[in-house]
């Protein structure tokens, strides 16, 4: 089977976000970046399935031109191709990000195979707007389930089972291929790449595509192939971020209850007056 | 403006602070709100809200909640293929539902299944869609220019996005002929009881209208069917717990969390963890607590090794106290918490279960 993971470079960074000046982005001069958790996970599981029934991953990533470390990480831990979408430094609305995945999509289908299956992370770890997949989904006619934490393959049967958890327990899906899917972690533990691996993926050769939104043009870009080969056309969204800010944190002074083994007491006087214990 | 309501015959915590988010803007606006609620089939969810259907009895009494709630009508969504849930049936709903009301806005709460719903509707509409908002107003561009390429009838909306699991405020501008929004929990203090408006006047007293509104699907329409719904055994789980005992790398290993799992039981507590305990497969995803694992807000969260990256603070953060327990007194995690004990797990953890058997007896 034929599997399309879709991934964003976002920071890795777990210190407080700074951001630049004009507020326009997190400044990202020191930070290392990867994928998402979520993301990393539906890397894993293609590789895992595509071991299963055959067949290639294809990564691929809508992003600045750095975002080639993303797929070759990804390509690192068994993927076997890469695809860039690029678009330049600023992170597109979802509506365009969508735009140039659908017609990324597209024109990789019409040059090889159909996907049988597309993932997606649930939501991306910096923006967080819970849409790509399902806009990506419903642009290629694609049923798509959010949240999912196990995918069962019935390839003769050319059907999948997608599970999720929710609030009251469980959900199971049935769904027919071709289909998408928006995964979250613990669907799986993903593996660390091997120095074979690592190797491959430092020498694959990546697909590059672009995207990039009109100057000045009319309505949202459904993603369609443009006249330039290797070029997407999209448009801007309605959605259009005008700044980041730090929210307020209310900062309470910490109370030291000791060091090592002899702050048990105090601890347990806090358990009691809370009626923990 | 439609607010979507997400009930299991009664209105979900998570919709009434959408509604009340809604509430405001509509007085602001000088509109009606009117509530679509999905009730057809037998998908009520005994132990979660849902937007599933309920029994004739329990819809007279959402109504009438309802109708306390300022709510001056009711788009009932009813279709025999809506009996199970599925995202993109109820997606194409509210999309063919938002095209015959043409609402200025459609509000929903930003829920898993809230944000699902929402995009399947924006992306069936072709709407943009702001998620997990914490403010939403109307407002006019700062830059007619900017955003006029959203075409004639576009209306201009001015709001606040959280992002990174609340690490980070996005202000933003939506500009579409129909506004949806999702509302991240936590942002508004609910209404319950929206009888009169801000300035303290009785709503006008028209009795409240239900309308039905019955979806078409084609018989080629692409859907996702649920076929399988198992309920959790109502335990302490970590998500409502009072006491979260989590650890982090500083546990160490696996058999670590012996002592975290023994206090979590003298207190009645769950056992949390970090991301790198999970990744080390010390402890099950469920265990985790964070962006990417689950929000707890305990009374108390006790962090044992854990350093206090963004991403896992932003799991906890909601808790009433916090305990550090860390060999590392300028970690993050002690500079934010509560209480601090400068220590080794290894020693503090069962000194403190020691400690609680010592007073027992
Ligand atoms: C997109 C994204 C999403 C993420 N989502 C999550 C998430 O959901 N949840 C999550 O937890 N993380 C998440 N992370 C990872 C996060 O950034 C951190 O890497 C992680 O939380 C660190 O876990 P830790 O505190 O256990 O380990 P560390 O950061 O290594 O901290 C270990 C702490 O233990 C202390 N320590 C060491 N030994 C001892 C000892 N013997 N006794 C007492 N203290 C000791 C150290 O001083 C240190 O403070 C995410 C990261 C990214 C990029």
């Amino acid at each position: 089977m034929e599997v399309l993971v879709c991934v964003k470079r976002v920071p890795a960074s777990g210190g407080t976000p700074q951001l630049t000046d004009d507020g326009q982005r997190v400044d990202t001069r020191n930070l290392a970046f990867t994928v998402g958790p979520h993301e990393e996970c539906a890397v894993e599981e293609a590789i895992r399935l595509v071991a299963e029934h055959g067949g290639a991953v294809t990564v691929l990533s809508v992003g600045p031109a750095e975002a080639d470390e993303q797929l070759r990480y990804a390509i690192s831990m068994g993927a076997d191709r890469g695809v860039l979408v690029e678009t330049g430094a600023d992170e597109l609305d979802p509506q365009a990000t969508a735009a140039a995945i659908t017609g990324a999509v597209r024109r990789l289908e019409a040059e090889r195979a159909p996907f049988d299956l597309i993932l997606f992370g649930n939501e991306s770890p910096d923006a967080g707007n819970y849409q790509v997949g399902v806009r990506v989904a419903c642009a290629l006619g694609l049923p798509i389930v959010g949240g999912i934490k196990g995918i069962d393959i019935d390839d003769g049967a050319r059907h999948a089972r997608l599970r999720r958890d929710v609030p009251a327990g469980v959900e199971v899906y049935e769904v027919s291929l071709p289909a998408a899917a928006a995964v979250k972690e613990g669907l799986n533990l993903p593996r660390y790449p091997s120095m074979r691996g690592r190797l491959r993926a430092r020498k694959a050769e990546l697909d590059e595509l672009s995207a990039r939104l009109p100057d000045a043009g009319a309505g949202t870009g459904a993603g369609d192939i443009d006249t330039v080969p290797s070029e997407i056309a999209i448009g801007r969204g309605g959605l259009r971020k005008m700044r980041l800010r730090q929210p307020e944190e209310k900062r309470t002074e910490t109370v030291v209850l000791g060091r090592g083994p002899e702050a048990a007491p105090a601890i347990v006087d806090i358990l009691e007056e809370l009626d923990m214990v | 403006m439609l607010v979507l309501i997400e009930h299991n015959g009664e209105v979900a915590a998570s919709s009434l602070e959408a509604l009340t988010v809604a509430r405001a803007i509509a007085d602001d606006l000088g509109e009606p709100v009117e509530a679509v609620v999905f009730t057809a089939g037998t998908d009520a969810d005994p132990s979660g809200p849902t937007l599933g259907g309920v029994s004739a009895a329990e819809e007279e009494a959402l109504r009438s909640r309802l109708e306390r709630l300022g709510v001056s009508a009711i788009h009932s969504v009813a279709h025999p293929e809506l009996a199970t849930y599925s995202p993109e049936r109820w997606g194409e709903s509210l999309a063919q539902l938002i095209r015959r009301v043409e609402p200025s806005a459609v509000v929903a709460a930003g829920t898993d299944r809230g944000n699902e719903i929402m995009a399947q509707a924006a992306a069936r509409a072709d709407l943009p869609l702001a998620t997990n908002c914490s403010a939403v107003a109307s407002a006019p561009p700062d830059d007619p220019g900017a955003t006029s390429q959203n075409g004639a009838g576009a209306q201009h909306w001015r709001l606040t996005r959280v992002r990174q699991g609340g690490m980070l405020l996005e202000d933003a501008e939506l500009a579409a002929p129909v506004a949806l929004a999702t509302i991240v929990p936590g942002s508004a203090e609910p209404n319950d009881d929206a009888t009169h408006d801000s300035s303290g006047a009785a709503r006008a007293g028209q009795p409240m209208a239900v309308e039905v509104f019955e979806p078409r699907f084609d018989d080629a329409f692409v859907a996702s069917r649920l076929v399988e719904r198992t309920t959790r055994d109502a335990g302490v789980s970590l998500a409502t717990a009072r006491v979260v005992v989590s650890g982090g790398r500083g546990v160490g290993s696996a058999d670590g969390f012996a002592s975290l799992e023994e206090l979590a039981k003298l207190t009645a507590g769950a056992v949390g963890c970090s991301r790198v305990v999970t990744n080390n497969g010390w402890r099950p995803h469920s265990d985790q607590v964070g962006q990417t694992g689950t929000k707890v807000n305990p009374d108390l969260y006790i962090a044992c090794g854990i350093s206090g990256a963004t991403q896992h603070w932003v799991g906890c953060m909601g808790a009433k106290a916090i305990l550090a327990i860390n060999t590392d007194a300028d970690a993050p995690m002690v500079d934010r918490a509560t209480y601090a004990v400068i220590g080794d797990v290894a020693d503090v953890v069962p000194a403190i279960v020691d400690e609680i058997h010592r007073r027992a007896h």
